[in-house]
């Protein structure tokens, strides 16, 4: 049997509201999470997407033991996240991609020196773990430049060598590539990819971005208002709800409609056919063999693609379900 | 760094090397920004002078005051405010908690292996406080020098307890202070009152109080035991009724009373922590 990283069962948290003035005080009880259950097993690569305010947030929070669960119960590494607190945190590294854990106003080095004197890391395994990390996250230029001074990508694959480099078990991301360009989302997932390959690390990742998702899960969580709405692999999700992606072609003269593609639908047209929209998913054709049967019928100018939106996807996810 | 040899290279760290690391930094920060700093270092030397003014202007009208004249006033004065700007400057930023919240730095606290508490302690230590307690010293030399004291071991066992004790005592009063805003929303107002308000009523001849402060002060938040009490003790005054001057040997009671309280209310608090948005 493979072992437990995650043990999450009827976990539940509500927060309770208070309004109004000092008289007629209302107390309403917001929950966040409603009585959730699932496991993820070692070295697996688990997105947990949902809506904004869905419960995203306050479910990681729990797992670090830094929100106390209402109900139910939540164990992480083995351990009780609230009660082991400190021996929890030896094993996990987490990424708040709004929240810093770096020295904002220190040289990028020196929190990586910190945080290796945090976590108790002997000297010259700490300097031979960055001097890794900053090689393979690029990091080299970005070293000696103060926090508060990094731009957000640099800033994030710092944020993200200082939660690997005591090599945790687990690496939580909470929305690692918010604002992050096309480029240096490409190059963080490269890096996550082979953090894992190397590490076996286990990975729980929220985001809004399906392409995270797409390249690096291979089972996904959906939660909406606070529930567990889909449990399964990514393509299983497409397949549940139709999540498409869509090929948008600007062609060369305007001409007909592009029907009757194979594994593709013709969404619509624009400017008399210059630019016409394709949905395809990923179980029955290619973006590039799409792309080649269109080319094969007219001279194609530019090509965008548009990943499937999640806050659409955990739309229709709820709309089936209910 | 040179001294180090090739054994502490491969051999874990100690458990204080998390918190050294995290003070050198933040000293490093400090004195990084130098002209910054300097300005604090002369406004918290203001402060202190400040203090001490309030002080010297009642003398300048009245000659006794609570049963003590301007030289026990020195002693007491320099007591309270060594022991209060010296817990300030290791505990006093405990109590900007709603700070630390939406900066974040609380939850990066939260995924750390040390106690949130002793992570809070270290991560913001203000050097620019060591001039009030400069201010506090000289006031405090001058009161011992000047006051007709009996020397001997007891009298400077007493005196360094009380110095202890009432660093002690002030820093869990931060301690209060932050632990109690985990659950008060812009609770500063209330916890400035024991703070601010308790190191203020420490330089204070506690006997010019009415007997609710007395008690307020002397048992509950237990500030006469940081000034008043060993300054009684250490001139062989008895004291008003209800705060005997023996009781000065019971300082370090005092300060594990505040302790205690201390650590209840910051657990309670982190457990209720409620965490920003994300």
């Amino acid at each position: 049997m493979t072992e437990l990283v995650i043990e999450v069962a009827g976990l539940t948290r509500t927060f309770r509201k208070k309004a109004g003035g000092l008289l007629r005080r209302t107390r309403t009880d917001v929950v966040a999470v409603d009585d959730l259950t699932f496991t993820v097993e070692a070295g697996a690569a688990v997105g947990y997407i949902g809506a904004n305010g869905a419960g995203k947030s306050t479910t990681i929070k729990m797992l670090c033991g830094i929100l106390v669960p209402t109900a139910g119960s939540v164990r992480t590494c083995g351990l009780d996240p609230v009660r082991r607190r400190r021996e929890l945190a030896r094993h996990i590294g987490v990424v708040f991609g709004q929240r810093s854990q770096l020295w904002w106003d220190l040289p990028l080095h020196e929190s990586f020196s910190i945080l290796a004197a945090i976590h108790q890391i002997p000297r010259a395994e700490g300097l031979s773990r960055t001097a890794r990390l900053v090689e393979q996250l690029e990091m080299g230029d970005t070293l000696d430049t103060p926090v508060r001074q990094l731009s957000l990508g640099q800033r994030m694959r710092g944020e993200i060598a200082a939660a690997l480099l005591h090599r945790p078990r687990l690496l939580v991301l909470d929305e690692p590539t918010i604002g992050l360009d096309v480029l240096s989302k490409q190059r963080l997932r490269e890096f996550l990819v082979a953090e894992r390959a190397e590490q076996g690390t286990t990975l729980l990742l929220t985001t809004h971005d399906m392409g995270d998702v797409e390249r690096l899960c291979d089972r996904v969580l959906v939660v909406d208002h606070g529930r567990l709405a889909y449990d399964g692999s990514l393509p299983g999700l497409a397949a549940t709800v139709g999540a498409r992606r869509v090929l948008v072609v600007d062609l060369a003269e305007p001409g007909p409609d592009l029907v009757g593609l194979p594994g593709a639908t013709h969404l619509g047209s624009e400017g008399r056919g210059l630019r016409q929209r394709l949905a395809f998913d990923a179980e029955h054709t290619t973006a590039a063999a799409l792309l080649a049967e269109v080319s094969a019928r007219a001279e194609v100018r530019d090509l965008s693609i548009e990943e499937p939106d999640i806050e659409d996807v955990v739309r229709r996810i709820y709309s089936a379900t209910r | 760094m040179a001294d180090l040899d090739t054994r502490s290279e491969v051999r874990p760290p100690g458990p204080l090397a998390p918190y050294l690391a995290v003070i050198r930094s933040r000293l490093r920060a400090q004195r990084s920004y130098r002209t910054s700093f300097v300005l604090d270092l002369l406004g918290s030397f203001f402060v202190g002078l400040t203090e001490f003014g309030e002080v010297a202007v009642i003398f300048h009208n009245v000659t006794i005051l609570g049963g003590l004249d301007f030289h026990a006033i020195l002693l007491l004065f320099g007591l309270s405010n060594l022991a209060f700007s010296l817990g300030d400057m290791i505990f006093g930023h405990i109590d900007q908690i709603p700070t630390y919240v939406r900066a974040g730095t609380l939850e990066a606290f939260y995924l750390r292996p040390q106690p949130i508490l002793a992570q809070l302690m270290v991560s913001d230590i203000q050097l620019r406080r060591l001039t009030r307690a400069g201010v506090a010293l000289v006031a405090l030399v001058a009161g011992l020098v000047l006051n007709d004291i009996h020397w001997g071991a007891a009298a400077i066992g007493l005196l360094a307890l009380s110095l202890v004790s009432g660093v002690a005592i002030f820093g869990g009063l931060f301690v209060w202070a932050g632990a109690l805003q985990f659950r008060l929303i812009n609770g500063a107002e209330v916890t400035n009152s024991f703070t601010y308000g308790g190191s203020y009523a420490s330089a204070q001849p506690a006997s010019v109080f009415p007997t609710a402060l007395k008690l307020t002060f002397g048992y509950l938040v237990p500030v006469v035991f940081t000034a008043y009490l060993p300054t009684l003790r250490l001139l062989g005054l008895p004291g008003p009724a209800g705060l005997p001057s023996w009781l000065a040997w019971f300082t370090p009671v005092a300060a594990v009373w505040v302790w205690v309280v201390a650590l209840v209310l910051w657990r309670d608090g982190t457990r209720h922590y409620q965490s920003g948005g994300g």
